[in-house]
């Protein structure tokens, strides 16, 4: 468990006003927050809201038109992602942070089997027992609640929670410490996303891992975020608690989400 | 006598803009006190605003002036306008809140969602695990229930899971939001007990009670919510 208190008292990921623009169209504006070890930040608001803009700026996926995003590196540093020397990008893409596509197939090998999936994430890191990292895997597939007599099927027999699962165990096997995901649940089945969210809400609990977590569904940013940011046309109109927003919602946009949800 | 809850000149009024922006006065000049060991009830008709002056204090709802501060980590901290990790870590250490209704997570065994605020304050899992099958037990949870999500429990089962959960935390504010409204007279002496036992421990609670019996059994004081009511 993350004691807020102490360690944890300086940020892991600083975004300073951040913005992207294509021509003289602005995805994403003036975009400002600090997320600390173990806080799980929500990013909501609709399609070309530019939640998903935002969300490739701070995963380095995309560089910034303005502004920039400081990540705090293991040996405690704080340094801009766009002075990283491409040895440490590699590092925090293949073990520091994952990345959970919405779509599996964009975050996993289709053709290999469930364990090479995980084991190469384990292997990129410098692992070199066969053994050991099919170990590991098979004991991921377990917390990921996937059968381990599956470890050698391939993904693309598996059902689209099934996928989602295996996604999750290849990224948090490198113990990240911040995990980025868009849309998680987008596309699952209502009883499956319920099974996804569980799982993720406590995986996120018991490794006190960070995660920036894009989503349409207030749902999701309520049973898995600490706090939560609104955005519409680009900009961020909201931010706080996530209770306190989804109970007590100020900005006329954010009433309307509010109410728009159907109720249980 | 340690102050533990500082309520001062809080307000609190709603727009609502899908209305055409029209503003709802909640209350205002709310102030009041909560020692330590002490159980104050709020008081006044269905929507004087008596809940609303619990989610400002736990900090679902926000207050548009005024300070709320409670006594956290030693020291009097106003959480009204606080930033949300302030909040958050109050909400672990200090104030607790339980409603009348349980959020239920899907698949998360009743034991564990007991459990949970334990762990939360750094309890061991097989610890927090008998604590929390102690108090379930009291609330007369049959065993067989506790490793079955609460989702599929009656509405008064429920409700018993959520006191659990409620009361099975060390913190030392507790928000009560009719706690034991469609409780049985059984149960609803075991709640009593509780209460009572919290006040022994030195705990500050603001309770939203109905039924008269009980507010006579648990109130020290009674602060008429009325008297906050905000001109309309």
């Amino acid at each position: 468990m993350v004691d807020m208190n102490s360690a944890s008292d300086q940020p892991l990921l600083v975004a300073e006003e951040l913005g992207k623009s294509y021509g003289r169209l602005a995805a994403c504006r003036d975009v400002s927050f600090v997320l600390y070890p173990g806080e799980v930040l929500a990013i909501v608001g609709e399609s070309g809201s530019g939640k998903s803009t935002l969300l490739q700026m701070l995963s380095a996926q995309l560089a910034p038109s303005a502004g920039r995003v400081s990540y705090r590196m293991r040996d405690g540093v704080l340094r801009s992602l766009a002075d990283l020397g491409e040895a440490e990008r590699r590092f925090l893409f293949r073990t520091d942070w994952g990345y959970v596509h919405q779509d599996p197939a964009q975050g996993l090998r289709m053709a290999v089997s469930a364990g090479a999936n995980v084991g190469e994430r384990l292997m990129a890191i410098g692992w070199n027992n066969y053994g050991r990292i099919r170990q590991t895997a098979s004991s991921w597939l377990q917390r990921v609640e996937i059968d381990a007599a599956r470890i050698d099927d391939a993904p693309r027999t598996y059902s689209g929670g099934m996928r989602q699962r295996l996604q999750i165990a290849r990224n948090l096997v490198t113990e990240p410490r911040l995990v980025f995901m868009d849309e998680p649940t987008g596309g699952l089945d209502v009883s499956v996303q319920a099974r996804l969210l569980d799982l993720m809400r406590s995986l996120v609990n018991e490794l006190g891992l960070a995660a920036i977590v894009v989503t349409h569904d207030l749902a999701v940013a309520r049973l898995l975020s600490h706090r939560v940011m609104v955005m519409k046309e680009g900009r961020v109109i909201e931010t706080g608690l996530t209770d306190q927003v989804l109970d007590d919602p100020r900005e006329p946009y954010t009433q309307l989400l509010v109410s728009s949800i159907l109720p249980p | 006598m340690t102050l533990m809850l500082d309520v001062e000149n809080a307000r609190k009024t709603f727009t609502m803009h899908l209305q055409g922006g029209i503003s709802l006065p909640v209350v205002r000049d709310v102030s009041f006190k909560v020692n330590a060991g002490e159980c104050v009830v709020l008081s006044g008709p269905s929507g004087a605003g008596k809940s609303s002056i619990l989610k400002m204090i736990f900090g679902n709802y926000r207050c548009d002036g005024g300070r709320i501060s409670v006594r956290h980590q030693g020291e009097m901290t106003n959480l009204a306008g606080a930033e949300p990790r302030l909040v958050l870590n109050a909400r672990r250490m200090t104030i607790g809140y339980v409603s009348q209704f349980l959020r239920a997570v899907p698949r998360v065994p009743a034991l564990d969602v007991v459990a949970e605020p334990l762990l939360t304050a750094g309890l061991s899992r097989e610890d927090a695990r008998v604590r929390a099958g102690a108090l379930l037990g009291r609330l007369n949870i049959p065993e067989r229930l506790w490793s079955l999500p609460p989702s599929t429990f009656s509405g008064g089962e429920q409700q018993r899971v959520n006191i659990a959960r409620g009361f099975i935390s060390n913190v030392p504010i507790l928000l009560l939001d009719e706690p034991t409204a469609s409780l049985d007279a059984a149960n609803r002496a075991v709640v009593v007990d509780l209460i009572a036992a919290k006040k022994q421990a030195g705990v500050a609670m603001i309770a939203i009670v109905h039924d008269d019996e009980v507010r006579m059994q648990i109130a020290d004081r009674t602060v008429d919510v009325t008297t906050f009511a905000a001109a309309a």
